[in-house]
């Protein structure tokens, strides 16, 4: 098993030249190894949508910085043409994002919009196209496919359409699927049933993936490791379950805390109040200077304000930026 | 049936009886189907007390919301405010109930005026009180926005210029200037981060002991319900399919579709019976 | 079926109401055809009064309606005095003509239009997108009349292209490619004079349809998957702004059918737009309606047209109308 993806140091800005850009990633850098699954959890800004479109080189038109390397299959896919780029998109590497409703073409017949990835892939003939849109919907939807190709969005859903989405993604195999927050406008039950189908599929395709969410507890069960991203920056990286388990970072610890526990005992009539971080974290309550978490972090030193962290290792595969855990 | 029994001889805020709401939709052939969103919902919820309506999309909770809200009339049954039926009454009669029962979404972006700043925003319903004079009313404003927890420097802003959980306190801030009893949170935390999702919920406990509002939780989220309610209405398709406290509806789930948005719910265990 | 048989009578409502309003004004319209025989002493007061009872133009205006209303079904739309036959078959012959200028001009604008409309969409706010909107703005300000003759003056001064008419005085003896190119040639300027007349409305509403489009996330997913850019822009971008387009391509017709009618007169093409004007001034009654009452019909079957394309574009819209 060899990495089939590598990020450098990866740097995106959006916005106006000079100071008023804003650094959706600053920095960011990760392996990911064939097979494996990368559970991405960062609140909204904290760059992890940014993170999912710029790995394919799909950047925002106000986009004035991305330096760094995305390695994949031997290529930097950040120095790639555009025709390079498009054979690799939807084929090696595909994209499934987070509103379904939005990702579809509402006038298209979503058979019709599985079918014009493979047609962009280079699959030729009707015949070959109808029945390998039939084979890739069927591996997606237990029953009712036929039906479900000839409907249009609108009349599926919320959960069909993810599947639909789902199915648009693997069609041409690829070796990595990234999907951002693709349970967020989902119900409970269908949000289950969805991750699901990701398990099933990943264990069935052997796919590679990066899972990007804002709720930890998606991860569980689903990642085997886990980035956690806060302001652009990797704030912990480290194997899901120990992550999940013991938290390093003062913001995954708090973050961990703050969803209310389903089980927890009879209450006494006073109300609890959940352990939760305060403040955000839009450019705009970022501090200048030092570590971008030290305004809203329970733990923070006189250091965290002046200087910014390093990314050390708490152990072999686990690493926190964090002054906390320097010098150990 | 009632919210919260500390107190034997005291009046319910909410008592809604037999509540219905349908729908008619027509159809290609041109015939009508009734839809019953609402089908016969009774409950009743005690003033400073949270009552959670939790259920999948489409179960009715939505409607439920509105119905309150004296947004939408009723089909049949009542709905008793403060001890007054509530359902019937004319469109005039309704407006000054509808400042008692103030209802928040999911996403209140789309309900600011976009070129208002956060001041006038808030101002805006005290102003139509018409009883303040511009000092009062922007006095009572900034307190409104600090009770809220949106610092004095965010009254010149504008509702993009905020991130979706101070546009939330943004909302409550607005819904708290007409003084309502009652609070409904029609998924309100639904869109937020985590992070955010426990900040409101915090808030929405300190307002709670504060001011003694009354709170009708719907969501599809049973542990934040669980967490913030001192009871829970499980309804699907249009009916309310078991109630308790949080405990017992969660230890001991009586109906299917509970025990399934029981399983929904994301927890933090690392068996992982599908890998390897 | 429904939905179909509504329009129609939609359809037909809007005619009645267009031919009585023709029919009242036209008539409060002070003098009538036969005003200017009396002042030619040779033709006897008699012989006038005579005609006048002959086509009913003393007859009170409820029973010459209902005249005139049976004429249409039976295929006349009145009589012409001016030309001593039957409406329809006179408008027909025009009205084709029109058709040929309008439809041509329609095609040719609609086919600029998107594509370069597409193409501004995609470098918007770059240099060629801004001297294009410059440009389309320029076009805008002149008025339709100011640039039909214009293009008169072009032909005059070049010599090159005929400067009315639709064929030239050999037409029939050219053989048909010939007869073809002689009559593009005529076609010519008439149709580029209709063609800049819209075109910066199209341009700028396909522009404007577009743009916003291609900032939707579905598009950014499909390029996410690999899917082409011209696949990206006309597959799937023009199909998603197609709604405000089609009904744009039914106002279209309206604005191209009263800019051909001013083009016409000014480039004498032989079209509704110079016989609607002489039997106007010649107060040929029933011809005026007419010529109202077809472009009126025009109209309709235009929007209706547009209707029909948004029905069979927009999977939304149908579920919709069925419900």
């Amino acid at each position: 098993m060899g990495s089939i993806l590598e990020v450098r140091d990866l740097r995106v800005a959006y916005g106006p030249r000079g100071r008023g850009a804003f650094r959706a990633l600053d920095g960011v850098s990760f392996c990911l190894e064939s097979e494996e699954v990368l559970g991405v959890l960062g609140e909204s800004g904290s760059g992890k949508s940014t993170l999912a479109t710029s790995i394919l080189g799909l950047f925002r038109a106000n986009t004035i910085v991305a330096t760094g390397a995305v390695l994949f299959e031997g290529s930097d896919l950040l120095q790639a043409k555009p025709d390079e780029l498009q054979r690799i998109r939807g084929k090696r590497i595909s994209l499934i994002f987070q509103e379904p409703s939005m990702a579809l073409h509402p006038t298209m017949r979503v058979g019709r919009q599985v079918q014009q990835v493979l047609a962009a892939h280079g699959m030729k003939g009707r015949s070959a196209l109808n029945q390998k849109t039939r084979e890739v919907l069927e591996t997606v939807f237990m029953e009712e496919t036929e039906r479900i190709a000839r409907s249009y969005p609108h009349q599926l859903s919320g959960g069909q359409r993810q599947r639909v989405l789902i199915a648009q993604a693997i069609a041409c195999g690829p070796s990595l699927v990234i999907a951002d927050e693709p349970t967020a406008s989902l119900d409970p039950t269908t949000q289950m049933e969805i991750l699901g189908v990701f398990r099933a599929l990943r264990k069935r395709l052997g796919l590679g993936m990066i899972f990007i969410t804002h709720n930890p507890a998606l991860l569980a069960g689903m990642a085997d490791r886990l980035l956690v991203l806060y302001a652009g920056r990797v704030a912990e990286l480290g194997p899901a379950e120990e992550v999940l388990a013991s938290p390093k970072h003062p913001y995954t610890r708090s973050l961990l805390e703050s969803i209310p526990p389903l089980l927890d005992g009879p209450r006494d009539g006073n109300k609890k109040k959940l352990p939760s971080i305060p403040g955000d974290s839009r450019p705009s309550s970022l501090p200048g200077a030092g570590c971008p978490f030290e305004p809203r972090c329970p733990e923070r030193m006189d250091i965290c304000k002046t200087r910014d962290p390093q990314l050390v290792n708490v152990s072999q595969s686990h690493t926190v930026s964090c002054f906390r855990y320097e010098n150990q | 049936m009632k919210v919260s029994d500390n107190d034997k001889d005291m009046q319910p805020l909410v008592r809604v009886e037999n509540l219905m709401k349908s729908y008619a939709n027509r159809k290609i052939t041109g015939q009508c189907e009734e839809v019953r969103a609402v089908d016969g919902v009774s409950f009743t919820i005690f003033p400073g007390a949270t009552l959670a309506v939790v259920g999948e999309s489409g179960s009715g909770k939505s409607t439920l919301a509105l119905c309150l809200a004296c947004l939408e009339k009723p089909t049949s049954g009542n709905i008793q405010f403060e001890g007054a039926d509530i359902s019937k009454l004319a469109e005039k009669e309704r407006r000054t109930i509808r400042r008692k029962i103030q209802l928040i979404f999911q996403d209140p972006a789309s309900s600011f005026n976009p070129r208002w700043s956060v001041l006038e925003i808030v101002a805006e319903p005290l102003a139509l009180q018409g009883s303040l004079s511009r000092d009062e009313i922007r006095l009572r404003a900034l307190a409104l926005l600090e009770q809220v927890g949106l610092s004095p420097e965010m009254e010149r802003r504008l509702p993009a210029e905020l991130s979706g959980g101070q546009r939330q306190r943004l909302a409550i801030a607005r819904a708290l200037a007409l003084e309502p009893s009652v609070l409904i949170l029609d998924e309100a935390l639904s869109a937020l981060d985590c992070s955010t999702q426990a900040q409101i919920a915090n808030l929405l406990v300190d307002l709670q002991s504060a001011r003694d509002m009354t709170y009708l939780f719907i969501s599809h989220d049973l542990a934040m319900a669980a967490h913030l309610a001192d009871e829970i209405a499980v309804m699907n398709h249009g009916r309310i399919v078991e109630q308790g406290p949080p405990d017992k509806i969660l230890k001991q789930p009586q109906t299917e579709i509970t025990r399934e948005l029981l399983a929904a719910v994301p927890r933090m265990t690392f068996a992982r019976p599908e890998a390897q | 079926m429904r939905y179909l048989l509504r329009r129609f009578g939609h359809a037909v409502f809007l005619l009645v109401g267009v031919s009585l309003l023709a029919f009242t004004f036209t008539t409060l319209a002070p003098g009538n055809y036969f005003d200017e025989m009396r002042l030619n002493p040779q033709i006897a007061p008699e012989t006038i009064a005579a005609l006048r009872t002959q086509y009913e133009l003393d007859r009170p205006l409820p029973i010459r309606y209902a005249h005139w209303v049976s004429s249409v079904l039976h295929g006349d739309m009145g009589f012409s005095f001016a030309y001593n036959s039957p409406v329809l078959p006179l408008l027909w012959v025009r009205a084709r003509n029109t058709l040929l200028l309008t439809i041509t001009a329609m095609l040719l604008a609609w086919g600029i239009a998107l594509p370069l409309g597409i193409w501004s969409a995609e470098h918007l706010g770059r240099l060629p997108d801004r001297l294009l909107s410059l440009g389309t703005a320029a076009l805008m300000v002149i008025p339709d009349l100011a640039l039909a003759l214009g293009f008169l003056v072009i032909a005059v001064k070049s010599g090159r292209f005929p400067t009315g008419g639709m064929v030239s005085l050999h037409f029939e003896s050219l053989a048909f490619p010939g007869k073809l190119g002689d009559l593009f040639l005529h076609m010519a300027l008439p149709i580029t004079a209709l063609v800049l007349s819209v075109l910066p409305l199209l341009l700028r509403h396909v522009r404007a349809a577009l743009a916003e489009v291609l900032d939707a996330p579905f598009l950014l997913a499909a390029e996410g998957h690999g899917i082409s850019r011209r696949t990206l822009l006309y597959r799937y971008a023009l199909p998603a702004a197609a709604n405000p387009l089609i009904s744009l391509f039914g106002f279209s017709i309206g604005t191209l059918l009263s800019g051909s009618l001013l083009v016409e007169v000014v480039m004498s093409w032989p079209g509704l737009g110079p016989f609607l004007l002489e039997a106007i001034l010649a107060r040929d009654l029933y011809v005026v309606i007419g010529g109202v009452l077809l472009s009126t019909l025009f109209l309709i079957g235009g929007n209706f047209l547009a209707d029909l394309l948004l029905y069979w574009a927009d999977p939304r819209i149908r579920t919709e109308a069925s419900v």
